[in-house]
């Protein structure tokens, strides 16, 4: 992946640029690094392991008949409650949301369930709680769930 | 310490939940691990580069910098500027937490890094370049427009929440 590449050769270069001018100070930001990465280890494991269950046990098929054509509102309930528990990456979730608007599914339930997958993360809410707080990853998420529905209601309104 | 061993408890029951998996449904446990493992690949390829970005950034970047750019007076400029920087990100939702901590740490208000995190997670330029070719300009461009008010509003709001939680926990 081009992304990828382009962010080792950032972190290389960087770390290469910054051992040349200060070793202590590398040193340091490496020492960091590490730390962030010891604290998010396993709560980051736990995350990818529960989305192999959930994926595992929750086929596409399924999901297409719920937010599927004709389904209305309880189309976008579903799609934004679905969009909020999973955690697909975007080369994955866009061609899928591609197809399901393809296949006649409501612009309102695709603009839910692309909007609350991308704001709303609650399999990754221990995580974010661990940063910031139990408070703050509650109420991000409960006022992104908020919005994407009126979101998703207001681009009906606008392509429907 | 505590929280580590809920995490580590926790991971020990979902490998026993694999286990009894593969004895009763090998398909689905083949396809559990499947899944699991492209993600894994994914946060091995990317969490390391960017905590080490993130590390050299809390080295190297001044507070006052920062304080600046995104601190409690920087107003419509530093909005802008966290909307910015959060659609530069790369990579899932929980790679940007560890930067948006490191904004905070080094003066950058609650609103401000709230909006860093909102616009790291939904209007990062690659993933507009995505939903772009899969769902058509038109719906990516205005889901892009009403988002990026919705940021602001609930980055807004986040600063009244935070407001209240400080004279909670003071009680």
């Amino acid at each position: 992946m081009l992304f990828t590449g382009i962010i080792w050769g950032a972190a290389a270069a960087g770390l290469a640029l910054s051992f040349f001018k200060n070793k202590d100070k590398s040193l340091r930001a490496l020492r960091a690094a590490l730390k962030m990465f010891e604290s998010m280890a396993l709560l980051v494991l736990l995350t990818i392991w529960s989305i192999g269950f959930i994926l595992a046990f929750l086929p596409p098929e399924a999901v297409s008949r719920a937010i599927g054509p004709g389904t209305g509102m309880k189309g976008v309930a579903v799609a934004a409650l679905f969009g909020s528990i999973v955690l697909i990456q975007a080369f994955i979730a866009f061609p899928l949301a591609g197809s399901f608007l393809r296949q006649g599914a409501g612009v309102e339930a695709i603009a839910a369930f692309v909007t609350t997958l991308v704001m709303v993360g609650i399999l990754t809410a221990p995580l974010e709680a661990e940063f910031f707080g139990k408070r703050f990853a509650l109420w991000r998420n409960v006022l992104s769930f908020i919005s994407a529905i009126i979101i998703a209601l207001a681009m009906g309104v606008v392509l429907g | 310490m505590k929280k580590h061993s809920v995490s580590l408890g926790l991971l020990v029951l979902m490998a026993a939940v694999h286990f009894a998996l593969f004895i009763v449904r090998p398909d689905k446990a083949r396809e559990v691990m499947s899944t699991a493992g492209n993600y894994f690949l994914e946060m091995i390829s990317i969490l390391p580069p960017i905590l080490v970005l993130v590390g050299l950034f809390d080295a190297w970047v001044p507070r006052r910098v920062i304080e600046a750019a995104m601190g409690k007076g920087s107003g419509i400029k530093g909005a802008f500027f966290a909307i910015l920087a959060g659609t530069a990100g790369m990579g899932p939702l929980y790679a940007g937490f560890p930067l948006a901590k490191s904004l905070l740490g080094k003066g950058a208000s609650l609103t401000n890094m709230t909006i860093f995190i909102c616009a790291w997670a939904s209007i990062k330029i690659p993933m507009i370049l995505f939903e772009v070719k899969f769902l058509g300009a038109e719906f990516a461009l205005l889901r892009l427009a009403l988002t990026i008010p919705a940021i602001l509003l609930i980055s807004g709001l986040m600063k009244l929440v935070e407001a209240r939680s400080v004279s909670h926990e003071s009680n």
